[in-house]
């Protein structure tokens, strides 16, 4: 158990997925355990691996971390991806909840019917032009990264929301060069240019059978 | 400019009210002004000050703060109230998010239809109680305060929000005994104290005149 760090959670994006992310552009090895049925869900609940009774969780350091933001705090933090200081940790808070709530707006899509689904997207993409990508491509403007001249947490969730964005609106980035350059710069860094090889912890698009699954294993939310 | 604090909000809880707790607790002083009109928000739009073109928005030490969580990591970091060190800082993450998704559904509730209001309130009162008082109870069975036997955000949140359940539940804490003596305790602090007398900054329950401002200024997320 020491040192090693393991991630529990659905073999798919959900909410794992930025968590997946950092530990990857950190260079931090974890493995992962997949929830495929009920049963293992009620097991981490009886164990009382879950405080509040939901995934994801993550063993790292001797703790049963729940929460992704909790987590994603911890490993930026552990990882030196949060800044030099408080106001640079401010300038990072700030767009990684922004780019939070555009996030947040994937994780229905592929549990609501097909009419919902496209007026979601909808959302998803007029949000993202009008609201999230202006602020990021005025922010790199004349930067390398988004804060303090060094990667943080802020340019890897920067990274991947703009490539999910692209999956749904191909050409979405077609008016912010300045992102479309910073996507190039992040991909070529190493650790993330590992994880976007085949082979990577990196999840696919959900499909059917993600979807099947979180509905099965957590069954009383969708009653 | 310098030095002071300003918040940018309803006058009313909504989301501003975490921060005013905190800073409260940390003895800051703040000033406040109000958005009663579409104008007073189109103005902070056009003039640049909300990064997301939304509030809450807290001017301070030469920052324009937007997103609630950044704003509260700050004032949290600033003022000492977020653990020792990350690993402290963990456990009060997972706390403060675990109870935030409650404090979150109270939050929405006035804007609901009265017929969904019913049953939101009774999903709200069997939340908090299988997933918060029942953890928070042991917790505080040997404990002072939720983390590292200092004051911290967690305990200024489950104060806030177990309050805030009490307005709702009158007797839900009744089975509690933990929980109450904890109230007390953190009532007593002086700055906190101070904080709950009439005339602080402390804003009353939502009223229909609240609910109408809100809905008439962000009207855009309300069609």
């Amino acid at each position: 158990m020491s040192g090693k760090i393991v991630l529990y959670y659905f073999d798919g994006r959900g909410k794992m997925e930025s968590i997946r992310w950092l530990l990857a552009a950190a260079g931090a090895e974890f493995e992962e355990v997949f929830l495929t049925k009920r049963e293992q869900y009620e097991k981490l609940i009886n164990d009382g691996a879950l405080m509040f009774q939901q995934v994801p969780l993550v063993e790292i350091d001797g703790m049963q971390l729940v929460q992704t933001k909790a987590i994603l705090n911890y490993i930026a933090g552990k990882y030196n991806l949060y800044g030099k200081d408080l106001k640079e940790r401010a300038m990072i808070d700030m767009y990684v909840e922004g780019i939070g709530d555009i996030m947040d707006m994937f994780l229905p899509l592929f549990f609501i019917a097909p009419d919902a689904k496209q007026k979601q997207l909808d959302n998803i993409e007029s949000k993202s032009k009008g609201r999230l990508l202006p602020v990021f491509e005025k922010a790199l403007a004349n930067s390398q990264f988004l804060v303090g001249n060094q990667l943080s947490r802020a340019d890897v969730l920067l990274l991947e929301i703009t490539l999910m964005l692209q999956e749904f609106f191909p050409t979405i980035l077609s008016t912010f060069p300045k992102i479309q350059e910073f996507q190039g710069r992040i991909k070529a860094l190493p650790n993330i240019s590992k994880f976007l090889q085949p082979g990577s912890a990196r999840k696919p698009v959900p499909d059917e059978a993600y979807v099947k699954t979180v509905m099965e294993v957590l069954s009383h939310l969708f009653k | 400019m310098s030095g002071k604090i300003v918040l940018y909000y309803f006058n009313g809880r909504g989301k501003m009210e975490s921060i005013r707790w905190l800073l409260a607790a940390a003895g800051a002083e703040f000033e406040e002004v109000f958005i009663t009109k579409k104008e007073d928000y189109d103005k902070l739009v056009n003039d640049g000050s909300l990064m997301f073109q939304q509030v809450p928005l807290v001017e301070m030490d030469g920052m324009q703060l937007v997103q609630t969580k950044a704003i509260l990591n700050y004032i949290a970091g600033k003022y000492n109230l977020y653990g020792k060190d990350l690993k402290e800082r963990a456990m009060i993450d997972m706390y403060v998010e675990g109870i935030t998704e409650v404090g979150d559904t109270i939050l929405s509730l006035p804007f609901l239809p009265p017929d969904n209001k019913k049953k939101q309130l009774e999903k709200i009162e069997s939340k908090a109680k299988e997933r918060l008082l029942t953890l928070f109870e042991k917790i505080l069975a040997n404990s002072q305060f939720l983390v590292g036997n200092q004051l911290s955000r967690a305990d200024v949140l489950l104060l806030e929000v177990t309050l805030l359940l009490q307005e709702s539940f009158p007797t839900i804490l009744s089975s509690y005994p933990k929980i109450q003596e904890f109230q007390g305790r953190i009532k007593a602090l002086p700055t906190i104290n101070k904080f709950l007398q009439p005339g602080s900054a402390r804003k009353p329950p939502p009223d229909e005149v609240y609910v109408k401002t809100v809905m008439e200024v962000l009207a855009h997320l309300f069609k």
